[in-house]
């Protein structure tokens, strides 16, 4: 191998690292789009739902030793009950409730799931077994982790999934509806609380997904939800708030930027990296890079 | 100040002189003296969410700032820490006035992650820039504060120091509120579009009260690189932003003394569980300061929930509904008596 072909093979490397990383900030942020279009909130706790998610999958598969499937599946859906208690408990109650005192309260749920998860999980992060084979193979000279097609192919699945239920589905186009216009909605029969409900479970188990299956790679601890939230909001607002195929694009360039900054700037600074791109994103064009600047105008930011 | 705020004022002042005289106990003071530094952070939150209705999950990065400054300077470049501690300042002016022109464009949740990120990108820089910051393993040898050539050494000596610089911050709070500029502000909370056709320059007070409130929060960073003599990034992490949110927002979003309450009471929190820890042995729970996180945040959804107000507006609308009914109360028996 000489010395281009190197540098090929590295641009290669930091591309599948970068996607990698990227489908799970597209998925976080389809969770932040799914409850802000439904509520008009931003979801702070949204990164714990990935911890939750990733954690609980850790005990299933190494301590009961559950199938990765069946594992899978009740992890998704333990995260689902607790995006439906959140919603039921704590935003449902409060009626009437200011910008302020909304995301101080998905703030506290985050801080309430965080320490409820280093009580049961403990501080230290986890190893989870990969859903396949853990060596790697060879993609023209850059080498890919079986773990990481399996999180490309549940990122297309989740997309697939997606566009059906909200294109598809008169569950899916109520909650389109609700989200145009929440008053319309409730005069043509739509029940709007059933939907918020909904969005938060349907969040919670995207982010369930997202943390399931990079958890073997990064070994998930009760910690990285705050990051991972940031990260994957940043996704969101790039790609235009609400729009969660913007989203997608937007979470895989965050990912890939961030993997070419961390492999060609410094691997220190590497987190800072999506930050700063949120910072640029949100003071120079808030409607995102797919954002209309009509709707910009219209748009509350 | 006018009325009950003086008086409160005063009742601040008696306990400040009073307390190290009730507490003897070092350990105790230095949890007060902590306590003084959050206070410090909070007070100057409340006027930008409680008085502006601007969030900030950012201040704990401006905590940092001054902490680090003063550390570096004095530490490492053997600075005078008084003038290291204006240095933070100016420091942290030019800052908050960069971060905030653009930043306070944004509104509610945007804003709220603005400012998280921002918060953010400096913990990662102050673990990362090894060379400005040490690193991990942070800045020791950081000197004690000395007070006209009188070094602050006792735990006594800094409590009465800390507790003082943040008497005067209350202070200016109450003068800023009261004053033509505090109109204004609380004017922006009401309405923005209304306070602009009164002719207050919207941009200007948010960007100006994010500034002051910044400045608040980087001399209570200095104070604490002084008080502890070393610093690491652990202290400064998200989290911390978050904490000075909910000390806040527990306290009474609308109100200086809610947020001073606010502080007071949380920054007591883990020694008062861990005080009651014993107790909760004998009911057969085994409370283990790895719950803390979790007290916090039920405490902040308790409140949110239901005193959105926060305890100190709590408080004092229960005791006034309780004064009126009793007035209501004795009106009636004086109709039926008439």
């Amino acid at each position: 191998m000489n010395h281009t072909d190197g540098g090929l093979v590295d641009v290669l490397q930091f591309l599948i690292m970068g996607v990698q990383r990227g489908s799970i900030y597209a998925m976080v942020a389809m969770g932040f789009n799914m409850i802000y279009n439904a509520t008009g909130i931003i979801n702070f706790a949204q990164g714990e739902f990935v911890v939750l998610g990733g954690l609980m999958m850790v005990t299933l598969t190494m301590a009961f030793n559950l199938s990765i499937v069946f594992a899978f599946i009740l992890s998704v859906i333990f995260v689902m009950i607790a995006g439906i208690l959140m919603e039921r408990l704590t935003i449902n109650p409060v009626k009437q409730p200011s910008v302020l005192r909304l995301i101080i309260i998905t703030i506290a749920v985050s801080i309430i799931i965080k320490g409820a998860a280093m009580c049961f999980w403990g501080k230290g992060s986890h190893y989870m077994r990969h859903f396949s084979s853990d060596t790697s193979l060879d993609f023209f000279g850059a080498t890919i982790l079986p773990q990481t097609l399996w999180i490309f192919l549940i990122l297309f699945f989740v997309v697939v999934a997606y566009i059906v239920f909200f294109n598809f589905t008169m569950t899916g186009k109520c909650m389109r509806a609700c989200a145009i216009n929440r008053d319309a909605a409730r005069l043509a029969g739509i029940n709007d609380r059933k939907m918020v409900m909904l969005s938060f479970a349907l969040s919670a188990a995207i982010g369930a997904i997202a943390g399931i299956i990079i958890t073997p790679i990064i070994q998930m601890d009760y910690a990285r939800g705050a990051m991972l939230g940031l990260k994957g909001f940043g996704a969101a607002v790039l790609g235009g708030l609400g729009n969660s195929m913007g989203a997608v694009v937007a979470g895989v360039l965050l990912g890939v930027l961030e993997a070419l900054g961390a492999g060609y700037i410094s691997s220190h600074y590497m987190d800072a990296i999506a930050l700063v791109i949120l910072l640029f994103v949100l003071f120079i064009r808030p409607s995102g890079i797919f954002g209309s600047s009509e709707a910009m105008r219209l748009k509350e930011f | 100040m006018k009325g009950r705020n003086s008086a409160g004022f005063l009742a601040l002042i008696v306990a400040i002189i009073v307390t190290p005289s009730l507490v003897t106990n070092d350990y105790y003071l230095g949890t007060l003296i902590f306590a003084a530094f959050n206070c410090l952070a909070c007070v100057g939150l409340c006027l930008l969410m409680g008085y502006a209705g601007q969030i900030s999950i950012g201040h704990g990065a401006f905590v940092a700032i001054g902490a680090y400054t003063s550390g570096i300077l004095t530490a490492k470049l053997a600075w005078s820490p008084w003038l290291a501690m204006v240095c933070a300042v100016l420091i942290v002016i030019v800052i908050a006035f960069c971060l905030g022109i653009p930043a306070l464009r944004l509104k509610g949740h945007y804003l709220a992650m603005a400012t998280l990120g921002f918060a953010s990108i400096v913990h990662i820089v102050s673990v990362a820039a090894i060379d400005l910051t040490g690193g991990p393993a942070g800045i020791v040898g950081i000197p004690r504060l000395d007070l006209f050539g009188y070094a602050l050494n006792s735990e006594k000596q800094y409590f009465y120091f800390s507790w003082s610089i943040v008497a005067i911050g209350v202070y200016l709070a109450f003068n800023l509120i009261n004053s033509r500029v505090g109109r204004g502000l609380r004017a922006i909370h009401g309405s923005e579009d209304a306070a602009a056709s009164l002719g207050i320059s919207i941009t200007a007070y948010k960007v100006q009260v994010f500034i002051l409130s910044a400045v608040f929060a980087s001399v209570s960073g200095s104070l604490y690189a002084h008080y502890v003599n070393y610093i690491d990034p652990g202290p400064f992490d998200v989290s911390h932003s978050v904490l000075l949110v909910t000390m806040v927002a527990v306290g009474g979003l609308h109100n200086i003394w809610g947020a001073f309450i606010g502080a007071v009471a949380l920054s007591l929190l883990p020694e008062i569980l861990s005080f009651l820890s014993d107790y909760l042995l004998v009911v057969g729970i085994h409370y283990q300061p790895d719950y803390d996180t979790l007290v916090y945040g039920g405490i902040l959804l308790i409140i949110m929930l239901f005193l959105p107000e926060g305890i100190f507006a709590g408080i004092s609308n229960s005791v006034g509904a309780v004064a009126s009914s009793v007035r209501k109360l004795a009106g009636k028996k004086d109709d039926g008596l008439g």
